[in-house]
């Protein structure tokens, strides 16, 4: 557990419920980014725009801390796996209506059994998977 | 202005998963890892994260009239068991895959692409949502 990081670990997960609070609270949305993703794609127009202006902070975010603090190192990791992971995000946050986000820190903030069964379900599955990749192959 | 709003709580969010190591599959896949060298770190993004919401959402949801899903269906985990394959496998949920855009790298760029694609594909299944 050397890698273990707690303090920033809290205070990047406080942010993210922070951000989530700010949209509900501002924006009467759920901070589920899957959701807001999907919806990009799915919604009639005049609902697009927020959805692009919260994926487009996103981004900033990201160069931002590029700017700020370095990026983190890139991995080996062939494009094929890349694809079928990225598919299997999208489908199964599709499917199952939520991701780490809308599930996990806005639907366990609402205590909703049904995001809790998918939250367990997900990381049981992430689990499972991680060890047939790095372990197994 | 709600645009503006939506951009800052996506700013701050994608802060958030940077700082607190989300945006980097590696440690991603080491909590996920748990026959490996395991990081219990993202239990504390989780939990710091819930920590807020758990507070905070419930006199905003009182005054908002929002709806949400109850039943637990075949879809939702479905859905979440395929996801978390995903997940295993990439070391990417949505959020960090998008902030991680910013790496101009072909590995998130290939991985959104899929995950836009697999997000359409799935449209021809009856969708399910905790509200979006």
């Amino acid at each position: 557990m050397d890698n273990f990081t707690p303090v920033s670990a809290l205070a990047g997960g406080a942010l993210i419920g922070l951000a989530s609070v700010w949209l509900l609270a501002a924006n009467g949305r759920i901070a589920g980014v899957s959701g807001i993703l999907h919806g990009l794609f799915a919604q009639p127009p005049g609902d697009r725009l927020w959805r692009a202006a919260f994926v487009a902070g996103l981004i900033v975010a990201g160069f931002a801390w590029h700017f700020l603090a370095g990026g983190f190192p890139s991995r080996e990791i062939g494009l094929g796996w890349v694809a079928a992971a990225g598919l299997l995000v999208g489908f199964g946050t599709r499917l199952g209506g939520g991701c780490t986000s809308g599930h996990g820190v806005c639907g366990l903030g609402r205590f909703s059994l049904r995001s809790l069964a998918a939250v367990i379900v997900f990381m049981a599955a992430g689990m499972a998977a991680t060890f047939v990749v790095r372990h197994l192959l | 202005m709600k645009n503006l709003s939506a951009f800052g709580a996506g700013l701050l969010f994608g802060i958030g998963l940077w700082l607190s190591g989300m945006a980097n599959p590696q440690k991603v896949l080491d909590f996920l890892d748990v026959a490996g060298n395991w990081d219990p770190s993202l239990l504390l993004v989780m939990g710091g994260a819930v920590a807020v919401t758990a507070v905070a959402f419930r006199p905003l949801l009182k005054r908002q009239k929002m709806s949400f899903r109850k039943d637990i269906d075949v879809p939702l985990l479905a859905g979440a068991a395929l996801f978390g394959i995903g997940w295993g496998i990439g070391g990417y949920c949505p959020g960090p895959a998008l902030t991680a855009l910013a790496n101009l790298s072909t590995e998130v760029f290939v991985f959104v692409a899929a995950m836009v694609a697999g997000g359409l594909l799935a449209r021809i299944w009856p969708s399910s949502g905790p509200g979006r």
